[in-house]
């Protein structure tokens, strides 16, 4: 009998061991991402023609002075020393101060990046709920006018500057219709009014139940939010009608009209749920791009985002700030990827 | 119609009423200034520390200064602030001020002279970058508890050597000045740092506003101190918002959703000067464009190439097209508006007497290298002087680059040309005089990198000793003639093409008044502006 038991304790405990496998390797997997993004970024940073030291004490400081933010720096001693300084730091969970404005990296990057993550949520909603009937509505009905206008639209998304997009946006519709709010999250008499709970406007009016402050945030995000999710939205379709033309050639939807279903069956129950995995991926890949940040959209529209955060502090050679929104960017990509994974399990039984 | 169907419709329907309820043209309130301006220079709100334009404006309207300028009449100098009178010693070493009676920080603290005796040693030891703008006058970390002494309620300063009293006047007048509150300041001292990190941050002083917030690369708030000493401020709250794009802030000023803009380009300026409700402000400002030779260069040091040069610049072509109301042809090195300034501008492009020029030095076929940073206008000019030097049969090859690339190089004495810009440090003709024609030992052993003179390898010959001569001169009309006998021999025989003053174009909204960017000298103010 005990012999007989070992075997099913065994596979009792299998998956455990599986289990904690899995997630073992998925930590080293982004433990080795991690350090190799910041050793990548920290090394580049030190070797760009930009002077960190004279970006902090200007071009006229005295030599003694310039010592002295060197070395406060740490610049005086070797690369991987100040790396493994560094890396001592950020693994206590201290991003360092920004170089040039003195607060924690930490902090700046907990104001800025929800601004992103607001405006990327948006703009990524926007594009699927658009793009993807879109897509599937241009598949379905392929080369017909729908089709062309769907393609039409999403050469336009691919092709159009952003810059001049979002500068016309804002001339024709806040400028000539006044119906959206001007560049900045809000306007300035509703600045500093509701708390900050999440770093999110739209959530923290509406939790604290300011809806002046909600639609006027509204009123601030929709252009912005409009105009990425737009370019979302020219990625989403495209792929999306791509993946259901592949579908819809397949046997089995003949097998299933042959079977009498109804065309709003077929497409939605049997052809759109085969390409839900791969649009996940599409759309993971187009809101990671967004959570990036869009460095011109942001401009344009006054919008302090982890975009212009990162740009601003690279070229000013304030190499904490950079490696602080690095590691957040990939951060980012890695939730979203392990997020994908967790929803192909949850969409592709194959796949467990 | 489905339920997602009706939910879609819904919040369609929903999201259009809600932004397009908004569509009434904005209007700043009458008590409230807002401003665009590009912030993100802003690295310390420390007047210790603080160098940069935005942090400048920010400290010019939080700290009071010992002397300051009258932003309605900035043409009278310095004026009375914290100080309410002075009096120089016989030797002409100590000024002894006497410091106001009344004034309170915005803690509520009185400002005393213990404060101004704090606030101008902690620059000195602190020695942050502006520090040299005092330490200049011998004050250092050792020798300040004698050289800055509060007694009672006078404050005396003792200088190394007899300086005229307007030049250490004007210094006191820059932002390292600014008076903080000792008991604040030392209540968050950490380390023995006097405050500085805190003060990066915050802020302690009397002026006309307080701070209230300060978001990096996106907004400063201000709130009026409604006990200042030269009345209330009108403007109870001034916000400046980081706007980057000039379209953005164009756009923005024509809604009415800001009083000011200020940094539109020409294109902008030209479009807004044409809407109602909107004006156009001008006002000189500090930094000069300049092209330099340097004079280890065989032919570049020959005095007829160097004049040569003065000839070669499309003055009036560049003024007029791509620097279009941005720039003012200014060929000295005192900008417009400050003590000596000159308007004597006699050069002006002529190919003829630049060739006949380099024919008398004997000059042919000259191929020489200009190090430029990568800014679009600089670039601009640059080319501009290429394609004239191409007209005398100079080859001129431009090495764009980022400031750290070009300025090593600029500072290693290794370029041949140098086309940069130059702002002033502090608002005495010392600061320009003091580096353009001042060079006391040309040596590359000397390594005097800040003094522009050595950068391009200059012996000024005789004006070095004149720069010394006018900065103990104490008849202010005196040393103004001195500036200007000094600028025309540097005009004449220097190694520097001085080509422009850059000019500030504001747009306002037309209820705005006595708004001023401080001009040359100083920074931007608030505590006179109305609506």
């Amino acid at each position: 009998m005990a012999l007989a038991e070992r075997p099913s304790e065994g596979r009792r405990s299998a998956p455990l061991i599986h289990w904690i496998k899995s997630i073992l390797k998925t930590l080293g997997t982004i433990a080795i991402t991690m350090l190799g993004l910041l050793f990548v970024t920290f090394i580049i940073g030190r070797v760009m023609p930009i002077d960190p030291v004279l970006a902090i004490v200007g071009e006229r400081a005295s030599q003694s002075t310039y010592d002295a933010v060197y070395q406060q720096l740490g610049l005086d001693k070797p690369l991987l020393v100040q790396f493994g300084y560094y890396l001592w730091d950020v693994l206590h969970g201290d991003f360092g101060n920004s170089l040039l404005n003195a607060r924690p990296v930490s902090e700046d990057i907990a104001r800025v990046f929800p601004a992103t993550l607001e405006l990327a949520t948006l703009g990524v909603m926007i594009g699927i709920f658009l793009g993807v009937p879109l897509g599937v509505i241009a598949a379905v009905k392929r080369g017909s006018w729908i089709d062309q206008i769907a393609r039409v639209v999403a050469l336009v998304g691919y092709s159009m500057p952003i810059f001049w997009l979002g500068l016309m946006g804002l001339l024709v519709f806040y400028g000539i219709l006044g119906w959206v709010g001007g560049p900045g999250r809000l306007d300035i008499f509703y600045e500093d009014i509701v708390p900050t709970r999440t770093g999110l406007i739209l959530v923290d009016s509406a939790i604290a139940q300011d809806w002046d402050v909600f639609r006027n945030a509204l009123s601030h995000i929709v252009l912005p939010a409009a105009l990425l999710g737009y370019y979302s939205l020219a990625y989403i379709s495209r792929m999306t009608r791509s993946f259901m033309l592949e579908q819809l050639s397949a046997e089995y939807v003949i097998t299933a009209r042959v079977k009498g279903l109804s065309e709003r069956q077929v497409i939605w129950r049997h052809a759109f749920k085969n390409i839900r995995v791969q649009l996940i991926t599409v759309i993971a890949l187009s809101y990671a791009n967004l959570l990036e940040g869009s460095v011109l959209t942001e401009i344009i529209f006054s919008w302090p985002g982890i975009g212009s955060y990162i740009t601003t502090a690279l070229l000013s050679a304030d190499m904490n700030a950079v490696l602080g929104g690095t590691v957040v960017v990939g951060l980012i990509f890695i939730c979203l990827n392990i997020f994908s994974d967790l929803l192909y399990r949850f969409f592709d039984p194959r796949s467990k | 119609m489905n339920a997602f169907n009706k939910l879609l419709t819904g919040a369609a329907l929903g999201l259009a009423l809600a932004v397009t309820s908004t569509s009434a043209m904005a209007e700043t309130p009458p008590n409230m200034l807002v401003i665009a301006n590009r912030i993100d220079d802003i690295t310390t709100l420390d007047p210790a520390e603080s160098f940069e334009f935005a942090g400048s404006d920010v400290s010019r309207n939080v700290y009071q200064k010992l002397v300051n300028f009258d932003p309605l009449d900035l043409d009278a100098g310095y004026q009375p602030d914290v100080a309410e009178s002075w009096d120089v010693s016989e030797d002409g070493k100590s000024i002894t001020f006497k410091i106001r009676e009344g004034l309170t920080f915005h803690s509520g603290n009185s400002v005393t002279a213990e404060d101004v005796q704090f606030s101008l040693r902690r620059a000195i030891i602190l020695n942050k970058t502006p520090a040299f703008i005092l330490t200049q006058f011998g004050f250092t970390p050792e020798n300040v508890e004698q050289t800055i002494v509060a007694d009672g309620n006078t404050l005396t300063i003792t200088t190394d050597k007899p300086y005229a009293t307007s030049f250490v006047l004007n210094c006191l007048t820059a932002t390292i000045g600014g008076i903080v509150d000792k008991k604040t300041v030392m209540e968050h001292d950490k380390d023995g740092d006097l405050g500085n990190e805190w003060l990066k941050t915050n802020t302690a002083g009397s002026g006309a506003y307080s701070l209230v917030s300060w978001k990096p690369n996106e907004s400063v708030t201000l709130q009026s101190n409604p006990d200042f000493y030269l009345g209330a401020p009108a403007m109870e709250r001034v916000v400046v918002r980081h706007v980057q794009e000039s379209a953005s802030q164009r756009l923005l000023l024509e809604r009415g959703d800001i009083d000011v803009a200020r940094n539109l380009n020409p294109e902008d300026v030209a479009g807004v000067s044409s809407v109602a409700g909107v004006k156009i402000s001008d006002e000189l400002k500090g930094r000069l464009m300049y092209v330099s030779l340097n004079q280890k260069h065989p032919e570049l040091s020959k005095p007829q190439v160097r004049q040569a040069f003065k000839y070669l610049i499309d003055y009036e072509g560049m003024r007029d097209s791509f620097l279009k109301g941005q720039y003012t042809i200014h060929q000295n090195f005192l900008p417009q508006t400050y003590l000596g300034a000159s308007d004597e501008n006699p050069f002006s492009f002529n190919v003829e007497k630049a060739k006949a020029l380099l024919d008398e030095a004997g000059v042919s076929g000259l191929e020489i290298e200009v190090g430029v940073r990568e800014a679009q206008e600089r670039i601009e000019i640059a080319q501009s002087m290429q394609n004239a030097l191409g007209q005398v049969g100079i080859t001129m090859n431009i090495t764009v680059g980022t400031a750290k690339q070009i300025l090593a190089r600029y500072r290693a004495r290794e370029l041949d040309v140098y086309l940069g810009a130059w702002g002033p440090d502090y608002p005495d003709p010392q600061t320009n005089a003091g580096t353009f024609a001042y060079n006391p030992d040309n040596s590359d052993a000397a390594n005097a990198t800040g003094l522009l003179a050595w950068r391009n390898s200059w012996d000024t010959g005789g004006l070095t000793e004149k720069t010394d001569a006018a900065v103990v001169e104490n008849d202010t009309v005196k040393r103004a003639d001195m500036y200007k006998e000094i600028q025309a021999e540097f005009r004449e025989t220097s190694p520097f093409v001085v080509m422009f003053q850059q000019i500030e174009q504001s747009a306002l909204r037309e209820n705005v008044t006595d708004f001023s960017t401080g001009q040359a000298i100083t920074s931007a103010s608030y505590w006179q502006v109305t609506k």
